[in-house]
């Protein structure tokens, strides 16, 4: 079935017993994700991204509805599961401290299957790649935050899982970490491109640089799914460009910028260039019907008499998606039922 | 970076049938990796040996004097050394097997053992295994220690008879700590308080540090449920061969109550663990490290 879904889901809802009253933390989810894909689930704190991770990964039953890895279904083929996937969870303390670097990997490959001459050369190969070989010896308790998830990332890689689920694995860490672990993820999907990844974020950017698709999630539901720029089409249709000139544009000034074909609007921005000492500088804000329309926009201008000193496309980020669609940031309070830690 | 890359599969329904011999070595790798940490243990955490060879030895030598003072037979001392190095092997038990599954749940380490290929059977038994290499040299420690210093002298008519019944004593043993592993977590109480109600009656009912047999009617029943009394009883019987001791069954029988043991406890382990993870995945017991 080379067309298969490497994840599915159908109706999928997973409710917590609880009291006073059960959780909902997934309300009907459907979801495929193709083979080679890397997707994001991105949504604020209990939106339900890791419950719906914990079903894929066979940790959890669905309420109801219907789930599949590989074509497997969550419920009956855990084991055929279980042989093709692996999972990281950001700030994860798995294995044990006494055990130096390359040990910890060593004991996790024998979990899955790998000879004894096997599991050391890709422990050494993983190490290597993921920039440890200095921590190869160390106890794994003196490793720092950053090189200890660097451990959980190799371990995620031992047995080249045919679907990675990555839950927040940059959580906690600092900006050069979370980069190098990023690049991590980018270069596995570059090297093994048929494999899938579907990575669980709270942070716009990191869903933003490594996925091909996104889902919005919140409150166990998935709001919008589509490429990173199919969703900024959804809150902003128009292409809107700063434009900065050393000068006002003369013979009709802003407006007739604005009349100019494929121009919707062309109006004056903020104006912090034109703060700066003795500069007569001005900055303008044109939105198009598309890029196209650029090209006359920079003729009319400099037939104006004014020169182009910067010029800049301003996208909606994914966070104005998220509000548009939710009705509020990702860093406002959500009135949501937690969802129960992983 | 090639190295990323490591199956050889072409697509992912592929790569999940596995043979029967694999599905095998993967569940033997399994016990050997897990069985890892705790032999190599050994050498990393030196204070073992006063922790657990050093302060043990202390009640130990507290039952000698005791003994002696009370102008006790000789082999009682015997009793009493052999039964502080079973101690260990309960006290592994009880510690790391029965409270360990807990434990890995809070490092977060469960999660992954239940989305990896091996069976959980495969980690239990990894554990016990390295456990018990572990603590043989802590009990073979106590054991020449006390032989050593209060002059013990042991009367080993069948040797490997003797190695025989306490390998069989170890099955059901740890059998029990791989049973109660699952119900440790399922029962959702905090692990240290369970391992603390159980250490010390099974102390008392093993007959750790006195025959058996001086509990009267009730030693049959401790014999037939519990196998660190049984196995003692057994072993303790074959030690001590022209001390004239009595055991409160033949070996034969207690061997024979063992092996059932062994069956009982492995079976239950296997059940146990089918029961937590059906609920640990229905109810999310199991990811969620506030339940």
């Amino acid at each position: 079935m080379p067309d298969e879904p490497a994840i599915h889901a159908r109706a999928l809802t997973r409710v917590y017993k609880a009291k006073p009253d059960a959780v909902t933390a997934l309300g009907g989810v459907d979801l495929d994700v193709q083979a080679g894909e890397y997707f994001g689930l991105l949504g604020p704190n209990g939106a339900g991204k890791t419950t719906l991770i914990k079903i894929f990964t066979t940790l959890l039953l669905p309420t109801s509805g219907k789930a599949s890895v590989a074509g497997f279904d969550v419920v009956t083929e855990t084991a055929k599961i279980r042989r093709v996937i692996n999972m990281v969870s950001g700030g994860e303390q798995s294995g044990y401290g006494l055990l130096t670097a390359r040990e910890q990997l060593w004991m996790f490959s024998q979990f899955y299957g790998l000879s004894n001459r096997d599991g050391w050369r890709r422990v050494d190969e993983l190490i290597e790649v993921t920039g440890l070989t200095e921590q190869r010896d160390q106890k794994v308790r003196t490793l720092s935050t950053g090189q200890r998830q660097k451990l959980n990332f190799a371990r995620g890689m031992l047995n080249d899982p045919w679907v990675l689920f990555l839950d927040e694995p940059t959580l906690g860490l600092d900006v050069a970490a979370a980069r190098d672990l990023r690049d991590h993820t980018l270069s596995w999907k570059a090297a093994a491109p048929a494999r899938t990844v579907l990575l669980t974020t709270h942070y716009m950017v990191e869903a933003e640089q490594l996925c091909d698709r996104i889902a919005i999630v919140d409150r166990g539901k998935i709001l919008a799914l589509g490429t990173p720029e199919e969703l900024r089409r959804r809150v902003q249709a128009e292409s809107i460009f700063r434009i900065e000139l050393d000068r006002l544009p003369q013979n009709g000034g802003i407006a007739a910028i604005g009349a100019l074909p494929g121009v919707l609007s062309a109006v004056r921005a903020d104006d912090e260039v034109a703060d700066e000492a003795g500069s007569d500088r001005v900055a303008l804000k044109v939105a198009l019907a598309d890029d196209s329309a650029l090209t006359s926009v920079v003729t009319a201008v400099a037939e104006r008499g004014s020169n182009l000193v910067g010029l800049a496309k301003s996208e909606p980020s994914l966070e104005d998606v998220f509000v548009e669609l939710v009705g509020r940031g990702f860093g406002d309070e959500d009135k949501s039922p937690p969802e129960p830690a992983s | 970076m090639t190295a990323y890359r490591a199956a050889p599969a072409t697509n992912a329904r592929e790569a999940a049938e596995w043979s029967t011999g694999r599905v095998l070595r993967t569940n033997l790798r399994a016990i050997v990796g897990r069985a890892y940490p705790r032999v190599i243990g050994l050498t990393r955490e030196p204070s073992w040996i006063f922790f657990e060879i050093l302060l043990p030895f202390l009640a130990v030598s507290a039952f000698v004097f005791v003994y002696r003072a009370l102008g006790a037979p000789e082999q009682f001392i015997g009793f009493v050394v052999l039964g502080g190095a079973v101690t260990s092997f309960w006290l592994n038990v009880v510690w790391m097997m029965a409270a360990q599954f807990y434990w890995e749940k809070d490092q977060g380490n469960l999660e992954l053992y239940f989305t990896a290929p091996m069976h959980l059977m495969a980690i239990l038994a990894g554990m016990a295994i390295g456990g018990l290499v572990m603590t043989s040299s802590r009990a073979l420690a106590v054991i020449g220690i006390g032989s050593l210093l209060y002059g013990v002298s042991y009367n080993v008519e069948q040797p490997f008879l003797l190695a025989g019944v306490f390998l069989l004593t170890m099955v059901p043993l740890y059998g029990m700590g791989m049973l109660f592993a699952s119900l440790f977590l399922l029962w959702g109480r905090e692990a240290n308080h369970l391992a603390e109600l159980l250490q010390e009656p099974i102390y008392f009912l093993g007959g750790v540090n006195f025959p058996l047999r001086a509990i009267g009617p009730i030693a049959g029943v401790v014999v037939a449920t519990l196998p660190l009394g049984v196995g003692l009883d057994a072993m303790r019987q074959l030690a001590f061969v022209e001390s004239g001791v009595q055991g409160v069954l033949p070996v034969g029988t207690e061997i024979l109550i063992l092996a059932v043991m062994g069956v009982v406890f492995l079976v239950g382990a296997r059940l146990a663990l089918g029961y937590l993870e059906m609920l640990a995945r229905r109810e999310g017991r199991l990811t969620l490290r506030w339940q």
